[in-house]
């Protein structure tokens, strides 16, 4: 057998021997394929995070502008500033809040999807959640800014309904309030909430949907009623599906810097400190050391995910 | 005395299928009922309804003699041990055996004491902290067997509980189950395809067809009085005998059954006496099968099957033989000629 095969390979060209010497040693055929995109994370992606991660540990000499190439802590010391630790503060908590409404949204959505809708309402609860993520996300943001300002539908429909009262007391309320929604906290969050709402609920419908249907049954008839069924069965085995959509609703909250921009009041968050501090304050460095934060933030989250086993479920 | 169990005249549609067609039978408490038929015969969706997974379309079902239809599978007093076991993966093992106590409101150490006896009595003792994903086949099955023993059910439903172990693990379920039903006197309800396990194990078994039940009766009887084709094909082997081949041999002019193990293979010539019937042909086929031996005879036009003990001895393909076997063992079926 060997015979033959090495009098054929014998007498052939370049790219038989080529793949005579790969078939024989097939961890360097491994190696071969692997090269290209190992290379690609190696350099461009690990390569460009660690020179990031090396930024921060410079400083900025502010009387020259200019960065100085030494080793300190001094950059991070900043990040503790009022100013600085007021927009970390303000982004992990909305992105804390969109999490949890999200959440709290998406679960009886994904219920639904998972254990009722069959046929053509499955069809449309899929095209219902997915469609909003093949437009782009900067037309949905312009059109929310559209709905929340004060000339918007929003407003008109309170009107019409005799509620302005209401809206505007709402838009009174310290810290979230401001003069129309779309230049406030709470047009900022309802963005957020419509924007990332589809990553929470695909995760936790298919977390649902591998509950099989004999674990309710077997709950039931050992006396549970739907609702105890619901709590000691379906819940705990849809949690880690809800931590892995939170993972995405997080860190999207985490790092955005468009949606503030465009619907809020002009208080910074993490992403657009970042954009000002990297391009007209020139601060590189300090806008590493913020790019740093979400980065630790969403590693310590991922650990405590993977405890709770949220990434059986993706 | 209501018996444990009783349904009547209970149907079951989905869509146009008629997964259980107007079935009616009776429990009685204490015994070990087998529901046996092929798959797609309708005996789990009646294992279903009895349990209140399903609600009849048609009919009554009772359970110790309280109305179960439209009751909920909570209320009811049965407790089921499902195909695949239906463990919590989310839980320990004591932790799904306790599951019925505890939402039954029992308190912690005593449904934990409960839950150890119970795993006790399935020969798992000390395996409460363990995961069922740690377990293998058998045990899960032993853990889902206690986990519904310990709610003390009054009946308790079995769906082809031993369907997925291997061949000896089941021979030796089958006996302690058998057992375990002796001793706790529960009335059982096990669904299976395999014939064999529900001739060993059952006190009396219902043979389903296209959701009709087409006999019931104890082991014996089915085997040994099959009413119909169906049940003597299904239920072991068997030779049905056309009406005519049956009437010329000493039966009646009907579909007749004839177990292979009753008809002896003898030289060509052999004498039957007259309470025997006979019937000349050549061997077509020897089968040796180790503690059997089954010869496939063709006479008078009809192939019949017969099984002796040991091996063919002096018979070889192609032989001329005489088939001899009692007038008596030919069971002459409800079919029609």
């Amino acid at each position: 057998m060997s015979q033959v095969a090495s009098a054929e390979a014998g007498g052939e060209g370049v790219l038989d021997k080529i793949s005579d010497v790969l078939i024989a040693r097939p961890k360097l055929l491994t190696l071969l394929l692997l090269l290209p995109p190992l290379l690609w994370i190696g350099i461009v992606y690990v390569g460009s995070l660690f020179a990031l991660l090396l930024q921060s540990f410079y400083s900025l000499d502010y009387f020259s502008g200019l960065i100085v190439h030494e080793f300190t802590l001094s950059t991070y010391k900043q990040l503790l500033e009022e100013a600085n630790f007021q927009i970390i503060l303000r982004t992990v908590t909305m992105a804390a809040l969109v999490t949890l409404a999200c959440s709290i949204i998406a679960f009886p959505i994904a219920y639904y999807a998972a254990r009722y809708a069959r046929g053509w309402t499955k069809a449309f609860f899929y095209l219902a959640v997915m469609m909003p993520l093949w437009s782009s996300y900067l037309v949905k943001v312009y059109a929310w800014k559209l709905i929340l300002a004060k000339e918007g539908i929003v407003t008109w429909l309170a009107e019409s309904v005799h509620l302005s009262w209401l809206l505007n007391g709402i838009l009174a309320l310290p810290v979230i309030g401001g003069p129309s929604l779309s230049f406030s906290y709470i047009g900022t969050f309802l963005v957020f909430v419509y924007v990332w709402i589809p990553y929470m609920i695909l995760p936790i419908q298919a977390a649902l949907e591998r509950v099989p249907t004999n674990y309710i049954e077997a709950s039931a008839d050992l006396g549970a009623t739907p609702k105890q069924t619901f709590w000691t069965v379906i819940f705990p085995l849809a949690l880690p599906g809800v931590v892995a959509g939170s993972i995405f609703t997080f860190s999207l909250t985490l790092g955005d810097y468009i949606i503030p921009q465009i619907v809020g009041n002009s208080r910074l968050f993490i992403g657009q400190a970042v954009y000002t501090l990297q391009g007209t304050a020139g601060n590189i460095p300090l806008a590493a050391a913020f790019t740093v934060v979400p980065m630790i933030i969403m590693g310590f989250y991922l650990w405590m995910a993977k405890r709770m086993g949220a990434f059986d479920v993706l | 005395m209501s018996p444990a169990v009783r349904l009547v005249n209970v149907s079951r549609r989905f869509g146009s299928i008629r997964a259980v067609d107007d079935v009616t039978i009776d429990v009685v408490e204490g015994e070990f009922f087998a529901m046996l038929g092929p798959s797609g015969s309708g005996k789990t969706t009646c294992l279903r309804l009895i349990a209140g997974f399903e609600q009849p379309n048609k009919g009554h079902i009772e359970i110790f003699g309280e109305t179960a239809e439209g009751v909920p599978p909570y209320k009811r007093n049965v407790n089921t041990v499902f195909q695949d076991y239906a463990l919590f993966p989310h839980m320990t093992v004591g932790e799904n055996v306790a599951y019925g106590l505890k939402i039954k409101g029992v308190s912690r150490a005593d449904r934990e004491a409960k839950a150890k006896d119970a795993l006790a009595m399935v020969k798992l003792a000390g395996y409460e902290d363990r995961r069922p994903a740690q377990l293998s086949g058998g045990q899960r099955q032993r853990v889902a067997l206690s986990r519904a023993l310990v709610n003390g059910p009054k009946v308790l439903l079995l769906d082809e509980p031993l369907g997925a172990l291997d061949l000896k693990l089941r021979e030796q379920m089958q006996e302690e189950l058998r057992a375990l039903q002796k001793e706790l006197g529960i009335t059982f309800v096990f669904v299976t395809h395999d014939q064999g396990e529900a001739l060993s194990m059952a006190d009396r078994v219902a043979i389903f067809k296209d959701g009709r039940i087409v006999q019931v009766g104890s082991p014996a009887d089915v085997y040994e009085r099959p009413q119909s084709r169906f049940v003597a094909d299904f239920v072991g082997s068997s030779n049905v005998l056309s009406p005519a081949f049956a009437s010329s041999h000493g039966g009646a002019a009907k579909w007749t059954s004839l177990r292979p193990e009753k008809v002896g293979v003898f030289p060509a010539g052999a004498l039957a006496s007259a309470e025997n019937a006979h019937a000349d042909g050549d061997i077509k086929m020897i089968n040796y099968q180790g503690s059997v031996t089954r010869f496939a005879v063709e006479a008078e036009d009809m192939r019949i099957t017969a099984e002796l003990r040991g091996d063919a001895g002096s018979f070889n393909e192609g032989d001329s033989v005489r088939l001899i076997w009692p007038l008596s063992a030919m069971v002459t079926m409800e079919d029609e000629a």
